[in-house]
């Protein structure tokens, strides 16, 4: 039976790589064992791994917020970082600032924040250089 | 990401009997998969695969099974004779996501599976 309101709180950690991608896998498992739609599993999962990933790549730390209430599941994530200085550029497929040691794990092609945007059905990105980047992700469930 | 779908159903033993492949994770290879891909970037991946689809990849790292988790993938195919590491293998057994080695190169083991499942359409 699902809870009305689930509201849960992830910390990922800057450089740490070995780690990338626990918290996403364990989004993903959540939603799952709360019986939520899988192609919603999916593609919450989908939007957690690309953002959990770029904290990763760029930012000190940042924490990822899920919460699920019976019409949507929202992230919300909110990171120590760099920021972007032109968010409709970063938002372009394929343009990356990506490192090579990002590209050799098979990231930084520019397809982060589009594949986030893709898969949600409210997406929205605020970013301070120097300071953070902050973005809303909501996905439906289907009524 | 190049890919293939609406196949008839394939299984696990038959990439492996195809490919010449080693099967370093998976109990059950009798697991049917749907669609094909072949990619090294895991965001091209996200981006356009389907839910049971089985990865071709030279891309070796704990990242590949990370997204084969995220992305519902029905495996794993290492090309070009990569051998994943032992952190790798545990990921993946842990999330029971199959495994096989190929020494084969993207271009023929993709080639070869496009020939045997478009053959049997």
């Amino acid at each position: 039976m699902m809870p009305e309101e689930f509201e849960s709180v992830y910390q990922v950690l800057g450089k740490d790589f070995s780690n990338a991608g626990k918290v996403s896998t364990s989004i993903k498992d959540t939603l799952k064992r709360m019986g939520i739609n899988p192609s919603v599993v999916r593609r919450v999962a989908i939007v957690s791994y690309e953002a959990e990933m770029n904290l990763v790549m760029y930012a000190t730390r940042g924490k990822m917020a899920l919460s699920v209430s019976r019409d949507a599941v929202t992230l919300k994530v909110d990171d120590e970082g760099p920021g972007i200085p032109d968010v409709s550029l970063a938002l372009q497929e394929g343009y990356s600032t990506a490192t090579p040691e990002m590209r050799e794990m098979g990231f930084g092609a520019g397809m982060g924040l589009p594949n986030m945007r893709r898969n949600a059905d409210e997406f929205d990105i605020s970013s301070e250089v120097g300071r953070g980047t902050r973005l809303f992700i909501r996905v439906q469930q289907a009524a | 990401m190049a890919s293939m779908t609406g196949l008839k159903a394939f299984t696990i033993a038959d990439v492996r009997d195809l490919l010449g492949a080693e099967v370093l994770n998976g109990d059950d290879l009798s697991i049917k998969f749907t669609a094909v891909g072949a990619a090294d970037l895991l965001s091209d991946v996200l981006a356009t695969s389907k839910s049971g689809t089985l990865l071709l990849t030279g891309l070796v790292s704990t990242q590949v099974i990370r997204t084969a988790i995220v992305a519902d993938l029905c495996g794993v195919v290492f090309v070009r004779g990569k051998k994943p590491g032992e952190d790798i293998l545990s990921l993946a057994k842990e999330a029971k996501i199959p495994v096989l080695a190929t020494p084969l190169k993207m271009y023929e083991a993709a080639g070869r599976l496009y020939m045997a499942i478009s053959g049997n359409r």
